[in-house]
């Protein structure tokens, strides 16, 4: 196997439509105008020599090695900042460029160290590829004098030297390597957005710079790795490079962390991960990464990794370890004895969105073909349940309509509920890039998200609305648009059922809806609501990008369908730059819907009461299908609490931490008398389960996820799974062990059979990945190629339906016990419940969860900031220390989730959606006061945890 | 100039002079000089609150301070003597004048003498190669310049 090979064509593509012809050292070359000339010389197979361009940034033209030579035109111009045009006649290797280009290099390389044998960068070095390129041989003027590269020079110590930065976790700053191409500048701006480099001073005295002459560490840096990825020498360089070496071949797979789906190049020297490369020919990030895919892996070799299969009788027990064959020959028979004892609907199994589409395809298959029963749910339920349900009502479809390239075509952007640069960053680099071109931006969230106003992107408009209003402001927005004849009435009347849409602009219509009548419910004031749906309105291309704030409360369905009449209503379905997008939270959890992870939808969002539907499977399975809808995860848990569920399946979901209300959750689980955990560690769920089994990571398996675009992208094994089995093959073994007769031999006969039997997926196959890259569902004859925007000529449900959205307030209300509202959230660097990015070097950037609270509310409790408070709701109360900001209005406080000992969901209460059961995890009655310490339920849960994770010590061979 | 300026009163002013100027097209580097001239230079602590008026990020405003040799980082001395080091000059003794106002004041190049009287620094070219060497003092400038006229300016800015 070799290293995956990637063209740097120089500069970025032109997108113009005219094309130009020129020749380039006696080739004929056509491109689309606009193109450099640098570009144009790499597609035809001519390397122009180049230091300071590469084609992720715009060209800058310093390096002054990529001159050329034009017939007819006077000087040597820079190849990178030319632009192609008809008929010119380009030399890129002559005698006077050569000479040009070798005194360059001499230059360049009297400044730089001559240490390349034991250089981190030997062998992926551009600079000394380019000396090679130009035939460099002898530097005459020698390395005295001024230089950089020396710690210590004749007159004692050099003041210009400056040592290396090790700040960052993981990669190094080594400025005496650096030639000051600023691709790393270059790629910190128009990359990732976040502006934290500059080149301090002028001339001989030009340096990088983060921040104001800081480390890394200490500046705006997201560690997002575009720079160490830009960088042409080993100035910036990953740590793993630096101890392992350069790799030595490459595989393509798909990220696990969020659902933007990012592809990367896994560099591998032997079955050891060197490091993780955003691909360039990825279409979700187009070579792009954050500081979790790119650098945030180091948790598949962590020391509490477990690897051997576990049971034991009583949770109170310490584990036992097994071989698989015991672990899963018991698991088989508890099953089984539960099921003959209290029924076939007393054991079910949860679904991951953290797996492959393959392993949530057979886990529900279990259940179904083998349990018998429906009682097969997934951690979607805790986050976009909501938007199946109210996409699927509004266009037929239960996903976004658009795909990540769409952005580029906006004008004017809604985002609500969502924070795209903590939790989706490489799109929110995306959308960033976009905004700095000049589309506008409307944030709708209570907290001032950095989206509101970060270099070079202000948002025209920010509604910070109260916590639990959001259906309220939608439907106000369209009230503007309605009453102030701003609707787009072709599309309407073409597109969507016209009396719907009447009954439904009478309905918002209605004064009680109007902005100026909500104001004092929403906090939100009337004049910038107004003025934002004018914009949305008026603006060009509007688009609408969601997160679970708008999910995550108990009117979560109504929030998106009341968005999805937004965007009908102001025509901004089927074509790019427009549509309805939901940020899907994990790698996968658009996959696991789509492959039949709910109790009442089997793959394909087919219902289970639906008879050819089922037939489909029965026949292919052999076995006869339940027509009801199973169990729901909190009915499961009630069940239990009841006494009637006692066994549960769960693959790679840790409901203990995720899911609301822990305390019910705890008693569930408690009640239970077979709890099955697959995972990679001991979580917070492992806390109650009876056996262990141990999972594979997405390096140690062949699979496809699908991304919030719908996009399914190939997962690819790059090393032996450290517990023996990837997941799938672990479902297949339980499967056999409780008589089902399943033989798959690699996930893509998995692949195969949903292609077979879902008609959204009946084109794809692994073959077919290979050949196009990735494609957007649905796939199938109609739409061959994937379908990137959907509902360009139709819905799919035929006439897009307007839903009335009447906004009804949430039972959780303050009061005077409870009179601050809170809300929770994501931070960039820790993912979800945190189980992997806690075991990785990401903890540097956040270490604990920490109370968002504004200066006033703080005052008047007394609490300063860092204090320990106590953050306590009806359901329970927890401790953690206090950030006093004012990015959170007044009576609003907000944490994060990522720690288990913060137990966040021991204060969210059991309210849900009333379409979906998705938990309110956005809006909880609290109060807070000063505290001293850990709760007593924190420290109760803590010694509870600690026991219950005691593995007896191995027994003796002899014994 | 107050070394122990306080951050809040810096605050006030570095918002005053923002709203000010922010209007104008390009308004970074006529805030910068606005911020020098009250201050007598352009403070760390101005830098993330002129970022945070403009919008920009701190590095972009560290790199154009640092870019120009006219901002400083701190208050230079009651006068400022700036020695041409350019080609001209110096083709016309100008290192020899440079050696002699060193020795003279005690002090090197960008340095302020004890007693904060005087700042010297090299400037490269004043546009007066006709009448090299030159210098400018507080902004004055002044041509063919000798050893005794440079003795003389030097006894003016140490009184």
């Amino acid at each position: 196997m070799l290293l995956v090979p990637e063209t740097d064509f120089g500069t970025p593509a032109s997108r113009a439509e005219t094309l130009v012809t020129l020749t380039i050292d006696g080739r004929e070359i056509t491109v689309p105008e606009g193109t450099s000339i640098m570009r144009a010389s790499m597609e035809a197979g001519i390397q122009v020599p180049k230091l300071c361009a590469t084609d992720m940034v715009d060209a800058f033209g310093s390096c002054r090695l990529c001159l050329i030579e034009i017939e007819g035109r006077n000087g040597t111009p820079a190849s990178c900042t030319t632009p192609v045009a008809p008929g010119l006649i380009v030399h890129t290797q002559t005698t006077r460029l050569k000479d040009i280009r070798k005194g360059v290099m001499e230059l360049y390389i009297s400044d730089h160290p001559l240490d390349c044998l034991t250089c981190a960068a030997n062998g992926d070095c551009e600079l000394q590829d380019m000396a090679g390129a130009v035939g460099l041989r002898d530097v005459r003027y020698g390395y005295e004098g001024d230089n950089h590269v020396k710690a210590r020079d004749s007159d004692g110590l050099n003041a210009r030297w400056m040592p290396k930065d090790e700040s960052n976790p993981y990669f190094t700053y080594d400025p005496s390597k650096c030639i000051v191409c600023s691709r790393c500048v270059r790629a910190c701006e128009e990359v990732q957005g976040t502006f934290a480099l500059t080149i301090e001073g002028r001339g001989f005295d030009s340096r990088v710079s983060p921040g104001q002459h800081e480390d890394f560490l200490s500046s705006e840096c997201v560690s997002c790795g575009a720079c160490v990825q830009a960088c042409p020498t080993a100035t910036l360089t990953e740590k793993s490079v630096i101890s392992i070496g350069q790799p030595e071949h490459s595989v393509v797979t798909t990220c696990a962390y969020c659902g933007v789906g990012c592809s990367f190049k896994a560099e591998m020297r032997g079955e050891e991960l060197v490091r993780m490369v955003p691909w360039k020919d990825g279409q979700a990030n187009r070579g792009h990464s954050c500081v979790k895919g790119r650098f945030a892996y180091g948790y598949s070799t962590h020391k509490e990794r477990i690897l051997n299969p576990m049971i034991r009788e009583k949770v109170t027990d310490p584990w036992r370890e097994v071989s698989w064959d015991e672990a899963l020959a018991h698991t088989a028979a508890e099953f089984r004895r539960i099921q003959y004892q209290y029924g076939r609907e007393s054991i079910g199994g949860i679904t991951s969105s953290r797996c492959t589409n393959e392993e949530t395809y057979l886990v529900q298959k279990l259940i179904r073909a083998g349990f018998g029963n429906n009682n097969v749910d997934t951690c979607a339920r805790v986050c976009h349940s909501p938007t199946g349900y109210g996409l699927g009502q509004a266009f037929g479809t239960s996903a976004g309509t658009q795909n990540f390239d769409s952005v580029e075509n906006t004008d004017v952007v809604i985002v609500i509920g969502a924070n795209p640069t903590d939790g989706h960053p490489v799109f929110g680099s995306r959308l960033k890039k976009r905004l700095r071109q000049g589309a506008k931006l409307i944030v709708i969230d209570p907290r001032r998200i950095d989206l509101v106003r970060t270099p070079h992107v202000e948002a025209a408009y920010h509604l910070p609305l109260r916590p639990g209003t959001n259906v309220a402001v939608v439907t106000a927005l369209a009230h503007v648009i309605v009453t102030e004849g701003l609707c787009d009435e072709a599309f309407i009347r073409t597109r969507c059922d016209w009396s719907e849409f009447e009954d439904w602009a009478g309905f918002v219509a209605e004064e009680r809806h109007s902005p100026e009548a909500t104001e004092a419910l929403t906090g939100v004031p009337a004049e910038a609501l107004r003025g934002a749906a004018r914009l949305f309105a008026t603006g060009g291309n509007g688009s609408i990008y969601y997160g679970l704030g708008v999910t995550e409360h108990s009117q979560g369905s109504t929030t998106v369908m009341a968005i999805a009449n937004l965007a009908m209503a102001t025509g901004n379905i089927g074509r790019p730059g427009v549509g309805v997008n939901p940020l899907r939270g994990q790698n996968n959890v658009q996959g696991s819907c789509d492959m039949g992870s709910f109790p009442h939808e089997l793959p394909g969002y087919r219902h289970v009461s639906d008879d050819a539907t089922r037939d489909i499977f029965e026949k292919l399975w052999g076995v006869t299908l339940s027509d009801e809808p199973g169990l729901r995860i909190p009915n499961m848990l009630d069940a239990a609490v009841d006494g009637s569920f006692k066994g549960l399946y769960i693959q790679g979901e840790d409901i203990l931490q995720s899911d609301p209300d822990t305390k019910h959750v705890a008693a569930g689980l408690a009640a239970m008398e077979c709890v099955v955990v697959q995972d990679l560690f001991l979580n917070e769920t492992a806390n109650y389960a009876h056996v262990f089994l141990p999972g594979s990571t997405f390096l140690e398996k062949d699979g496809t996820f699908t991304n919030a675009e719908r996009r399914i992208n190939r997962v690819r094994r790059v090393m032996t799974p450290r517990n023996g089995y990837a997941d799938w093959e672990v479902t297949q073994n339980l499967a056999r062990a409780m008589g089902l007769g399943w033989d798959y031999t690699h996930p893509s006969e998995i692949m195969d059979e949903i292609a077979a039997t879902t008609p959204s997926f009946a084109k794809v196959s692994y073959a077919y990945l290979d050949e196009k890259g990735s494609v957007q569902w649905p796939c199938n004859e109609q739409a061959p190629e994937g379908s990137p925007i959907m509902h360009i000529d139709g819905f799919v449900r035929g006439k897009g339906k307007f839903i009335r959205t009447e906004y009804v307030a949430t039972d959780e209300k303050t009061g005077p016990r409870f009179p601050l509202l809170l809300t929770t959230g994501r931070i960039l660097s820790q993912y979800n419940v945190g189980a992997q990015t806690r075991r990785t070097e990401n903890v540097i950037w956040h270490e604990e969860d920490r109370l968002e609270i504004h200066p006033h509310d703080a005052e008047l409790r007394g609490v300063r900031d860092g204090d320990w408070v106590r953050l306590a709701s009806r359901s329970g109360d927890t401790t953690l220390r206090a950030l006093i900001t004012d990015r959170v209005a007044t009576g609003v406080v907000y944490t994060t989730f990522h720690h288990p000992t913060t137990q966040a969901n021991v204060i969210t209460t059991d309210f849900s959606d009333w379409a979906t059961n998705c938990p309110e995890y956005k809006v909880t009655a609290v109060q807070i006061s000063p505290s001293n310490g850990p709760s007593e339920w924190q420290t109760e849960y803590e010694d509870q945890a600690r026991q219950s994770r005691r593995i007896a010590a191995k027994l003796e061979a002899a014994e | 100039m107050d070394r122990h300026l306080e951050k809040s009163d810096l605050a006030t002013s570095i918002a005053a002079i923002v709203s000010e100027l922010k209007h104008l097209e390009g308004p970074l580097l006529p805030i910068l000089h606005a911020v020098q001239q009250t201050f007598g230079h352009v403070p760390d602590d101005a830098v993330p609150m002129i970022a945070t008026g403009l919008n920009l990020s701190r590095a972009e405003v560290h790199g154009v301070v640092t870019f120009y040799h006219d901002y400083r980082s701190h208050p230079a001395g009651r006068h400022v003597l700036k020695l041409c080091r350019a080609e001209a000059c110096q083709a016309m003794g100008g290192d020899r004048l440079g050696e002699q106002a060193r020795a003279r004041l005690g002090i090197d190049f960008h340095e302020t003498t004890a007693d904060g009287a005087v700042t010297l620094e090299p400037v490269f070219c004043l546009g007066l190669c006709s009448t090299a060497p030159a210098a400018m003092l507080d902004g004055a400038v002044h041509g063919r310049l000798d050893a005794s006229a440079l003795d003389s300016l030097l006894a003016e800015v140490a009184a």
